[in-house]
């Protein structure tokens, strides 16, 4: 299953130090904007009277990664997903298609590339806990193995009933995502997707490229028989008329 | 030579619209030299919250619809063997490969680096439906491009080529119908992945089947439109008896299209969003019943068909149908999921307007060049003197 972060919308204190530790751990430009753009991974934002970070879900079966035509978007086995810049070749697809509208980009580069949240992948493989969730004072956002996290929301859940909304975002949505969140307010109300298919998108598009070798083999095959049965009955008209049309070729 | 007088009276001023050309080429140059000095956000209104705008909804994706007559037509006359058909295969054939200069110029544009379109061909990724439409693009190019090949090489008097070219025309025809096929319908199935984005009015799990069919029916009607321009342009005659027929077979691509799409809205109880009449509802109607019912009914007439204004009219409409759906589908459709209004830049809107008028120029000039009317190349021998 991997690992992955669960995030408890209640107990953050809205002190931004994940922020700056993203942007410290990943080499980006100092400044924290308000919004996810290619140069900010991550957001604290206030809804509700609540602080809700925004990140990359890391989903289990990501949209990002089954669109891209370069596959420079990667899941790797200890959950991140992963984004190789040196492939991309800028079709913007992936911002498309992301149902979380996750990875950003560089509008104002010459030679631009996505930026996003990659669950500090280097980190993670090395057995470290994401910068973000190392910074955090409050234990809102916190990394473990993504079985443990489940249990642990769970619990969070069940031990104050009426504390929190009876939901783990992440759990279900587009087939499940390696960063949980859990909250104390309608997830909708929050600025967060809720509108989501319980299947990965991806499935869908699969369906239709998983057919098309039959589809070349069975449309091929029919183009062919056509022209074979046109063809030989004007081979006949021919034979019989003895004319010779228009022979109109080159 | 009836035709070859009226084709010396009626040709084009050169000073007007080279002047036109010019300007529009010129200030087409400019906004590419800005788009990769400057980035592109210095020449588009594409955001994070809207990351693909007029370039892949009108460019693109109406680009390779323009090919769609092309592979309908050789299909008919090398498939179905209905050889009448034939004289009005070459000018398609040539639209299809402007199409397509359409859609490379547009993705040399719009891909952020576009100097690594190679890394489809490397990095493979088959789950990926820009995947399949990157190698659409580049095998059905080549496909176009042979089979437009002896047109060139007859002018030259190359016939052992062109005699080449024709011993394979049939699996060629085959294969460029295929490519067709899947590339048409994959343009749909790119917006498959966005179900919760895309608005109800336009999602559907047979997008691909949407984008398939309302194509031919829109490339039939683009034959008709061009057979008309070129009458107009080069004083050529209608051939009516090809275009009624043709006009038929429109009807009832767009017919079984109209019915799906109607399914389509059913299914997803998207009838409601039509009643409060809102934004994305008044642009469907203005599709749908302008682009689809209007054409498919006028269309349906005999007499209608028969008269080449109505018939001119109805291809005009069905096209332009086919435009505002490909508009709709990538821009009206998925505005309230982002939550922005999107409104092409000027910078934008030049470069679809100069391709537009570079396609124009191309064709006219292959018009004169090529036999691609029956009658031959509009050329200076054929044609008294008159400025070039
Ligand atoms: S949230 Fe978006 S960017 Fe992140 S893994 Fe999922 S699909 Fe990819
Ligand atoms: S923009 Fe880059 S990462 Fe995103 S889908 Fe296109 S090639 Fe892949
Ligand atoms: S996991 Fe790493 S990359 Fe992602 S928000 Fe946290 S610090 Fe940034």
């Amino acid at each position: 299953m991997g690992m992955g972060l669960l995030i408890d919308a209640t107990r953050c204190i809205g002190c931004g130090a994940c922020s700056s530790a993203c942007k410290e751990q990943n080499k980006l430009p100092a400044k924290v904007e308000e919004v996810l753009t290619a140069y900010t991974w991550t957001t604290v934002q206030e809804r509700e009277g609540l602080n809700v970070r925004r990140l990359c879900m890391h989903c289990e079966v990501p949209t990002c990664a089954s669109v891209c035509p370069v596959a420079a978007l990667k899941k790797t086995p200890e959950g991140p997903v992963v984004y190789d810049s040196e492939r991309c070749m800028g079709c913007r697809y992936c911002m498309m298609a992301c149902p979380y509208e996750i990875p950003k980009y560089q509008w104002d580069r010459p030679v631009p590339v996505i930026g996003k949240c990659i669950m500090c992948a280097g980190r993670v493989k090395d057995g470290q806990p994401t910068a973000c969730a190392a910074a955090c004072p409050a234990e809102a956002t916190t990394f473990g193995k993504k079985e443990d996290l489940i249990w642990e929301a769970r619990t969070r859940i069940r031990s104050k009933p009426g504390a929190y909304v009876d939901h783990i975002y992440g759990l279900a949505e587009t087939g499940g995502t390696s960063v949980l969140m859990i909250s104390n307010v309608p997830f909708e109300k929050l600025g967060m997707k809720t509108n989501l298919p319980s299947d990965p998108p991806a499935q869908r598009t699969w369906q239709v490229l998983s057919n098309i070798p039959n589809f070349v083999g069975v449309w091929g095959a029919f183009l062919f028989g056509v022209h074979w049965i046109t063809a030989r009955r004007d081979d006949v008209a021919k034979a019989e008329h003895h004319t010779n049309g228009r022979g109109d070729r080159s | 030579m009836n035709s070859t007088a009226t084709l010396a009276s009626r040709r084009f001023r050169p000073g007007f619209w080279t002047a036109v050309f010019v300007v529009t080429f010129l200030a087409f140059a400019i906004v590419t030299v800005l788009r990769f000095t400057k980035g592109l956000g210095a020449v588009t209104n594409l955001s994070d919250q809207f990351p693909w705008g007029l370039w892949i909804g009108f460019d693109l994706l109406c680009g390779v619809g323009l090919a769609a007559g092309a592979f309908t037509l050789t299909a008919i006359v090398h498939l179905f063997n209905l050889k009448r058909f034939e004289p009005i295969v070459r000018p398609t054939l040539l639209t299809g490969f402007l199409g397509y200069g359409f859609v490379i110029v547009a993705l040399l544009l719009d891909l952020g680096q576009p100097w690594r379109i190679w890394h489809a061909m490397v990095y493979w990724n088959p789950h990926s439906v820009m995947f399949e439409v990157a190698w659409c693009v580049m095998l059905y190019t080549t496909v176009l491009a042979l089979e437009f090949s002896p047109i060139v090489f007859e002018r030259f008097g190359l016939h052992a080529p062109a005699r080449l070219i024709h011993k394979f025309i049939t699996p060629l025809v085959v294969l460029g119908v295929i490519l067709s096929t899947l590339h048409q319908s994959s343009l749909g199935t790119v917006y498959l992945i966005v179900p919760s984005k895309l608005h109800s009015l336009w999602y559907s799990p047979l997008l691909p089947l949407h984008f398939y069919i309302s194509a031919i029916g829109a490339g039939i009607g683009m034959v008709i439109l061009e057979s008309y321009l070129s009458k107009r342009a080069f004083g050529r005659h209608l051939e009516m008896d090809l275009l009624e027929p043709l006009a038929r077979g429109m009807v009832v691509a767009l017919g079984i299209y109209g019915l799906m799409r109607i399914q389509a809205i059913y299914r997803n109880h998207a009838f409601g969003t039509l009643l409060d009449f809102g934004y994305e509802g008044r642009m469907f109607l203005l599709e749908f019943v302008m682009g689809v019912i209007l054409p498919v009914v006028l269309m349906s007439f005999r007499r209608l068909r028969s008269n080449p204004d109505w018939l001119v009219g109805g291809a005009f409409l069905a096209v332009m149908g086919f435009v505002m759906n490909r508009l709709n589908v990538s821009i009206t459709g998925m505005e309230a999921a982002s939550g922005i209004r999107y409104i092409p830049s000027a910078m934008e809107i030049i470069v679809s307007v100069g391709l537009v008028a570079t396609g124009m120029a191309v064709f006219a000039f292959a018009v004169r060049n090529l036999r691609i009317f029956p009658e031959g190349p509009v050329t200076e021998s054929q044609v008294p003197e008159e400025g070039a």
